[in-house]
This record gives structure tokens, sequence and C-alpha cells, in this order.
């Protein structure tokens, strides 16, 4: 069989991400096959919030997530790796000053 | 980067027990070697689902087919998060879905065994599943990110798989002779089959070094196996049940059971296709995944028009 006739009929791929409960960020959970978002989201429930694990559902389609280069990361992260003076921890600070 | 350095980048990860994600570069045949190890235990869910959905309709009580239809649900579930996993590796959903069809790609060949009483409801959830949770564990930590969290998932809701077929165990050991016989009866058909789910011995499996250097398998699997045993004779004691093997005997020394020869012919007969449910199970799903195409076309075209539609109106 050849590629162009498996994948004529798929279904998108879609992204989803999951809010645990109010107050939190959504979090990636998974991806899953549907044929638009709404039937994305009802295959999110029953895929990823079987055990109420959910108060809210993004989906996004695959295709339109763009994703940093792993190979890039040195170069991409360069910029922060000699900045150590952005954390608290870099000051000295006398024994006397508390709760700082 | 050169293919040498590329190499020693994924060694050292591995090495240092950093999880390697889908566009991190990886060696083909730890890409392979994932692809179908993935897919066949997401091909293992999906089949899996069969045998027990024979029981269903005819659960003895809402309680029972409540739990059993959940947990049919789970494994459904289980196959969509791997066979996702498995797509973030490069091979589409309908590949795999074809391989299946094909008989190109194996799945467990516990599944090819029939379940003829209600008592191996119980018997599946307490040692398939059982079976299936030694191995499973272990796969929380393998190397491959997308897998790892796709495990840590199925494991979270396995155990619930486990529990509710002792349950059953146990309510037939202690009911009438009649039910006892039963529980006893399916123990005897799926006690050596489980111990098979472990895959062949450590000496006969060729992929077995390269998972565990790669840190894919964190067992082998005899010690897998042995750890099955040694756990699931003493739950047996709980049932008042007999594990139908006669070479079973504590070993002092070892520190763990010893026990009787498998008959790993049976196994490989089964693999290749001759168990006793191979073609039925290969045929119903084949016919549930034919009976709807018509679905899955009607649904691109409804999402197509309502595209269509909302494209126009824009305009």
């Amino acid at each position: 069989m050849t590629n162009d006739k498996l994948n004529k009929h798929e279904w998108p791929l879609w992204e989803v991400f999951i809010r645990s409960k109010a107050g939190l960020d959504h979090k990636h959970a998974g991806s899953l096959h549907a044929a638009d978002a709404e039937m994305a989201i009802e295959n999110a429930r029953d895929v990823y919030t079987r055990r109420m694990e959910g108060v809210s559902i993004w989906v996004v389609e695959s295709k339109n997530i763009h994703a940093s280069d792993p190979g890039e990361s040195a170069s991409l992260y360069d910029p922060a790796s000699d900045k150590i003076y952005r954390h608290p921890t870099f000051y000295d600070l006398p024994d006397e000053v508390k709760y700082m | 980067m050169t293919v040498h350095s590329f190499q020693e980048h994924f060694d050292s990860l591995i090495d240092r027990e950093i999880a390697i994600e889908p566009k991190d570069w990886m060696p083909d045949d730890y890409r392979k070697t994932l692809i179908r190890q993935i897919s066949q235990h997401a091909h293992s869910e999906i089949i899996g689902m069969l045998p027990e959905g024979n029981w269903i309709t005819r659960a003895p009580s809402l309680r029972r087919k409540a739990v059993l239809l959940a947990k049919v649900q789970d494994e459904a579930g289980h196959g969509l998060y791997l066979y996702s996993a498995a797509e973030t590796l490069g091979i589409s959903r309908d590949e795999m879905y074809d391989q299946l069809h094909t008989g190109k790609a194996k799945y467990s060949s516990i599944f090819n065994y029939p379940t003829l009483t209600w008592a191996d409801m119980g018997a599946i959830g307490w040692l398939v599943d059982g079976a299936a949770i030694m191995n499973q564990v272990p796969l929380c930590r393998t190397s491959y990110g997308p897998y790892a969290r796709a495990m840590v998932r199925v494991c979270k809701e396995e155990s619930f798989h486990q529990r509710q077929g002792f349950e059953i165990m146990l309510t037939l050991s202690k009911g009438s002779e009649v039910q006892r016989k039963m529980a006893q009866d399916a123990l005897n058909r799926w006690w050596w089959p489980s111990l098979m789910m472990f895959g062949p011995p450590d000496a006969e499996s060729p992929n077995t070094e390269s998972s565990v250097r790669w840190r894919i398998k964190r067992f082998t699997n005899d010690e897998l196996r042995q750890k099955f045993v040694d756990v699931t004779v003493e739950q047996a004691k709980v049932l008042g049940l007999e594990i139908p093997d006669k070479d079973l005997k504590w070993n002092e020394e070892r520190g763990h059971y010893d026990f009787g020869k498998i008959n790993w012919a049976e196994f490989y007969n089964v693999i290749k296709g001759n168990g006793p449910c191979n073609k039925q199970r290969l045929d119903a799903r084949r016919k549930a995944w034919e009976d709807g195409q018509w679905v899955r076309d009607a649904a691109m075209a409804h999402a197509a028009k309502r595209k269509e539609r909302s494209a126009t109106k824009a305009a």
C-alpha cells in the first residue's frame, strides 16, 4: 500500500492541553485524531479525562505547533547562560537581614 | 555535528538518564525498536478489548457490568495514548493500523485465547493485567519521553483492572462449589499463557540486549517473570486456589519460587497465528475498521463543509 492511500482518510492530529483544576495552567496531555475541533474536545474528554482529570480542555491542530530545534539549544539559550545575577542567590546579604 | 558526535551526544543523554524527546537525534535502530514495541503494545490494548467485550452483555450484575465496561474503555484509552506516542517517531496511525490488519505487526499472544466463562474475567484481570503491570511499571522510566509519559497514565489506571479481577476470583472462590471450580478452571487455563506474556527466555530474546542498553527495557523477561510468579503464588493462597504446576516449589537458597517448564512451542505457535482465536480476533478488528469507514468519511466531509461555510460567512 502506498503512503498516499494510507493517509488519504486519516483524521488530522490534535494536541490536547488540560487544566487539571481552576488556578493551574493548561498542561500538555497527549494527542489524538479528530475530524474537527469540536470532535477533538469530545474525544479528549473521553481519552484524557475519564477520571475527572480536567476542568478545561484546549485542542490545537498539531500542524499549527511550532517548536524550537533541540540541535540549536546551545545558541538559543546562550543569552541567559552567563547571567547568574538574575538569581537572588547571586547577592550576598549580611546575616542580620531577614525575610528578603 | 557529525553522525559520530550525534551518537556520542545521544549515548551521554542515555547514560545520564536524560529523556530522549521526539525532535532529538536518535539512532535508526532505537527509533525502529521503539516503533515496533510501542505499536505492538498499542495493538495489544486494542485487541485486548475483544476477549472481555465478549462478557459485557452477560456480566452477572449491573455493578460488574459497569466495571467491565469501564475497564474495556480504559483499554481503548491506553491504545490511543500509545498510538500517539508512536506517532511522535514518524509513523502514521494508518500505517500502524495497516500493519495490524495485515498481520504484519504482532500483539500480545495472550489475547488469542478464548474467554469461556465469567471466571475468565476474573483470571484476566488478576493474572493478565497483573503480568502487564509487572511489565509496565518499569516502562514509566523508559528512555523515550512520550512513551514514558503514556506509561505513567496507563499504570495509574491499570491497578483498578487487577483489583477488580482479583475481586471476581475472590467472590467465586468463596461461593458455591460450582463457582469455586469455575475459578480454578479459569486459573488452570490462564496461568501458563500469563507466564508466556513476559516473552521468550532471555537466552532466546534477540531484542533484550540493545533494549537494556538504551534503557527502553529496565528488566529482562526472565527477571520480570520470576517476580510475577513470586507475587502471584502468594495471592493464589488467599484465594485458596491451586496453581497448575506440580514443579512449583519455594527455593530457600534463591529466595524465589522454582516453577515448571513453559511450553514455548505453544507460545511460538500462537504467535505464528495458530492460537485458538487468532483469526477470530483479527477478523473482528478488521470488520470494525471497515464498517467504520463511512463514519470516518462522513465526519471529514462534515468538517470540510462547516469550514467552507464559515469561510463564506467571513468573506
